[in-house]
Parts: structure tokens; sequence; C-alpha cells
């Protein structure tokens, strides 16, 4: 359902301390309705600790949330409450069970389970070969919902998570790296994944290293360094290569060098 | 490169294991009938197993739960003495084996919600909080038993006792029905419950259980539950069995429920394992002790044996899956 406000997310003020190590140091952050928003910066900079908190998987040290206008409460977000708000995400690595089997990859967390908690393999099975099938295109070649997610292609783990994301039909889709461990052809089904969230009219959040990927799909980039936001563009304010220029000077001055301008 | 693949991966399936640890137990029986033939080949030895290995089978059946998401529980015996005090001291005291049961099994439940509270919340490696509360429980129930055993014949007469460790048909003990029936439904909960799902993504990776959504703490709580409430009900059949408590009847119990577990094939690095094999692997432990003793070679080699035999499990184990990786 959506609803008269301006923007789906809005991340107020956002401070994240693990220990003594501050991650984000007052973030504002917005998505809009039927945005696709980029979100780049170096590694460490806080990105997906950003992402991780509008994920639920942290709560923030301080700051607020607000979903379709909503406040959320900071101490009872969780990310079984983020997917209940239609919020999905797809984690850069490691955001499978490896010695479990697909189906069970697609549906931890929500299984479709009876009364009394005991699972519908037979149920999840059949929705994982659909899944399979329809949203990721996988044929034969010896994949099945059985198979172990251990003996996947990093390319195959990246479809299984990004076909769950789809399954689920999210409003707000988060791709944390997705493309990381693909090859050129996988990267252009994540691209086209990407336009597709556009014209069903939902959103996305997408992180990635690679500029010219972010520039091609996305309609607003977000510059974040050392767990603050350090600019925002709307792509008809920016070029790619002013982008990537930014991002270089970045990445210099994390490095400890100076740029001459 | 292709053959050598598939090879790994029969060896890697679940169900290739299982296989392995059933020859492996039929493997030691024919041993034992050629070496002990007077006493293995007669039934009366199967039924003294059936007798006997229940006990451990049924903290190895929580404590595999335990193992699969990638914990470990040194306590549980302590929580069967302190629970089995229980049970014995509250029947003593009011005649009433129903109370005296729930009360057990809540002590087990007590027991398992602290250990995991200590694990979960309080994030202390399971291997130090389980160690610390074995030495807490073990230690309260010397305490308050002032070290002195409690005998309970009283009991013989009680529908409890005929339906924990009667013998039925005259023959079969019933604790051994009970510890098949909890090994069934734990099975069933394992590979088709929330719950046991819930185990396997935990010790499989627990940062990605907890992104897909999976209450870690919660289930770890729950899980160290599950073993203190085994616990109990062990502590349960074995004060029947032998109409005895006594202090210092745990840590005996310790290392060969440990060993049932590795046997029966659930990763030592935790994500899988089955309750088949626990059963299997709680019956090879139980049988070596008899074996050994009947063919004459001397109680003194039992735990070498054992040694060996669960040094080859978890060898072959943890071969097998680095090899696959």
């Amino acid at each position: 359902m959506m609803n008269n406000s301006k923007n789906l997310v809005e991340m107020k003020n956002i401070h994240k301390c693990f220990g003594k190590v501050v991650a984000l140091k007052g973030v504002d952050f917005q998505v809009g309705n039927n945005e696709i928003v980029g979100l780049i910066g170096d590694n460490g900079a806080g990105k997906s600790t950003l992402i991780k908190i509008l994920s639920g998987v942290y709560p923030p040290t301080r700051g607020e949330i607000y979903i379709r206008g909503e406040k959320i409460s900071n101490r009872r977000y969780s990310v079984r409450k983020a997917h209940e708000l239609d919020i999905e995400t797809v984690y850069q690595e490691k955001a499978l069970g490896e010695k479990q089997s697909l189906w069970r990859n697609i549906f931890i967390g929500r299984q479709i389970s009876n009364f009394f908690g005991f699972i519908n393999i037979k149920k999840e099975k059949e929705e994982t070969d659909k899944i399979m099938k329809e949203l990721i295109g996988f044929r034969g070649a010896g994949v099945s919902a059985d198979s172990l997610v251990g003996k996947l292609s990093g390319g195959e783990r990246q479809g299984i998570a990004i076909g769950r994301a789809m399954y689920f039909n999210a409003n707000l889709i988060i791709l944390d790296e997705p493309t990381a461990a693909l090859s050129a052809k996988e990267v252009s089904k994540v691209l086209n994944f990407i336009r597709k969230i556009k014209e069903s009219r939902r959103s996305c959040i997408y992180i990635t290293h690679h500029i010219a990927d972010t520039y091609s799909v996305s309609d607003r980039f977000v510059f974040i360094d050392r767990g603050e936001i350090i600019g925002e563009y709307k792509k008809s304010e920016i070029s790619l290569e002013e982008i990537t220029e930014k991002l270089l000077m970045v990445s210099a001055g994390n490095s400890g060098k100076e740029i001459d301008s | 490169m292709n053959v050598r693949n598939n090879k790994i991966s029969l060896l890697r399936s679940k169900g290739f294991r299982t296989y392995a640890v059933v020859l492996v137990y039929i493997v030691l029986m024919g041993i034992f009938m050629i070496t002990a033939p007077r006493a293995f080949l007669d039934y009366k030895i199967y039924m003294a197993f059936l007798s006997t290995i229940p006990f451990s089978l049924v903290m190895a059946l929580g404590l595999t739960f335990v193992i699969i998401a990638g914990e470990i529980d040194l306590s549980f015996t302590a929580v069967m003495a302190f629970s089995g005090f229980i049970f014995t001291y509250i029947f003593i005291h009011t005649g009433s084996t129903i109370l005296a049961f729930i009360a057990s099994l809540t002590a087990g439940l007590v027991a398992g919600f602290i250990n995991g509270i200590i694990i979960a919340k309080v994030k202390v490696p399971s291997i130090i909080a389980t160690l610390g509360t074995q030495f807490f429980w073990a230690g309260l129930a010397v305490v308050i038993s002032s070290g002195r055993s409690l005998i309970i014949n009283e009991i013989r007469p009680s529908f409890m006792y005929k339906i924990f460790v009667g013998r039925i048909g005259g023959i079969v003990p019933a604790q051994a029905a009970w510890a098949f029936g909890l090994a069934i439904i734990l099975s069933f909960i394992l590979n088709k419950h929330r719950f046991g799902e819930s185990a396997m993504f935990i010790g499989d990776n627990r940062d990605t259980a907890r992104m897909m959504g999976v209450n870690v703490d919660r289930a770890l709580i729950q899980i160290f539950m599950l073993s203190g409430v085994l616990a109990a009900f062990a502590s349960v059949l074995l004060a029947c069995e032998m109409v005895t408590w006594w202090a210092t009847q745990g840590p005996g119990f310790l290392l060969i429920t440990i060993a049932a577990v590795f046997i029966g094939g659930t990763s030592i690095y935790g994500g899988e394992g089955t309750i088949f094999g626990t059963v299997v692997g709680a019956f090879i432990v139980g049988s070596i002790t008899a074996g050994i003793v009947a063919s004459g070679v001397g109680g003194f080699w039992t735990q070498l044996v054992v040694g060996l035999v669960l040094l080859s499990a978890v060898f072959i184990n943890t071969f097998v899956s680095k090899r696959g990786r």
C-alpha cells in the first residue's frame, strides 16, 4: 500500500557505534517512492552499516527511521519487521546457509508452515522450483531445489538471493554489491532486474563499486564517506565522469594522499 | 575431475554418513559376536543395552541440537544430577510422582534457560558458560544432599515407574521406547520444524541466520532449554531404573554422550547432523563397554576403544567435509 507521504524511507540523524568505533555520524538518508538510489562510497565508508540498520539487522545507536511516514521503534525493529514492511535486502556475500538446501535458503525466516510451526516442505520445494525457472531462469544444469548452496557458483548464489527478493515482492529492494561475484552476462541480468523494479513502481537502493552500472539505472546518487553523507545528486545534476572523479577523490583521501585539483 | 567430484559428493552426502555409522555398528556387533559369542548371541545383552543406553541417548538428542547450532553444552550431566535430586527429594517428601516429575523437568528447563541467557545475551562462549554451570549445578546437588544418596524403593508400585522403566511384555525396557519415541519426534522437529531449521542455519552461519530473519538469541535459548529438559527427563528415567539417586551420577555420562553425537556424524563445525546418527552413535558407545568386558579383554580397554572410535569418526567427517570444499 502506498500512501501520500513523500518518501518511502526517511532516516534522520542516524548514529551507529560499535564499541568505540563510530561507523555512522549523523546520517540523513531518504528513498522516494519509485526511486532507484545509488549509494556510493569506499570500503568501510558505512554503506553496509546504513543498510543493515534499515534492514533491521542492527538497531541504530541514535536517530530516527520513518517508513511510509510512520516512525519505527528502534528497539522493536527487526529483520522480520522489515520483511513485514516490504523491505527486502540482498547482501553482498555469505547471505546464504552454505550447508543447507536451496529451498530452505529461500524460505528461512518466512517458512510456509502450519499453526504448530511444521514446515510444508513439499510446497516450499515447489515454490523454489518456480522461482528458479520463472524468476531466475535456472534450467536443468544440475541445480535443483534440493541442491546444497555450498555447491553453487557465486553467480548462482547471487541469483538465488535476488530470486528470493523478487519472489517476496518487496516494495523496497536493497542490493548490497549484488554484482561483485558475477560475470558480465549475469550483471546485465541484475541491471535488468533493477529496471523492472523501476517499471513496477517500486524502489531500490543499489550499492556497488561499478559506477557505470549504477549510473545507468539510478535516479539519484548519495555519496557516503567515513560515516557521513558528503553529497547527493540527481542524475540530471551529475555526469558519469564527475561521479567517477568524486569517488576517486574520496578513496584517495582515505588512503591519505592529496589530490591536485 | 568430474568422477572425483562425484565421489566426494557421494562421501559428503548425509545418506552416506548415516549409512557408514550403521555399518560401523554392524561390524562392531559382528566382532563381538565372534569374540564373545556366549554374550552376544543371546538376546539378553541387547535387552541390557535397551535398559542402559536410553539415559545417555535421551541427553544426546538434546546435545545434537546444541552442536548443530555450533555450540556445546558441558552442563547437561550436572543438570541431570540436580534435577534427579529434585525428583527423588520431592517424591520422598510428598509421595507424588507427578509433582516430582513436573518439578524435575522445570528444574531442567530453568537450568537450560540460564545457560541460554548467558550464551545468547551475555555472549559468553558456550564452552566456558556451561563449564561454569556444570560446576554450579553439580556442586549445588552435592551441597543440598550433603553428598548422601537417596533411595526411593517406594516408587516401585507406582504407575510412573511402570510406564517409564517397566518391562514391555515382560522383556523390553520401557525407557527404550521413550528414548526412541523422543528420537522420532525430535527428528521431525529437526528436519521439518522451524525450530530445527533455525538450529541448522545458526550453526551454519550465525550472521546469515540473523540477516535472514532468524531470531538467533531466542532460538539459542530454546535449544539450551531443550538440552536441559531432556537431561531432567533422563534423570527421572535413571532414578526410576536405579531406584536411587546419587550425587556423583553425572560425570560418567558426560563424555560418552558427547562422543555419541560426534560418532553419529553431527558436524563439529555445526550446521548439519542427524538424530538417527546420534541414536546409532549412542548404541555404538554403549555397546563397546559390554562388548569388551564380555570378550574377556578387560574393562581397562573400554576408554581406549571409545577414544579410537570417536577419533576415527571425527577424522572421517572432517576429512570428507574439507575435501568437498
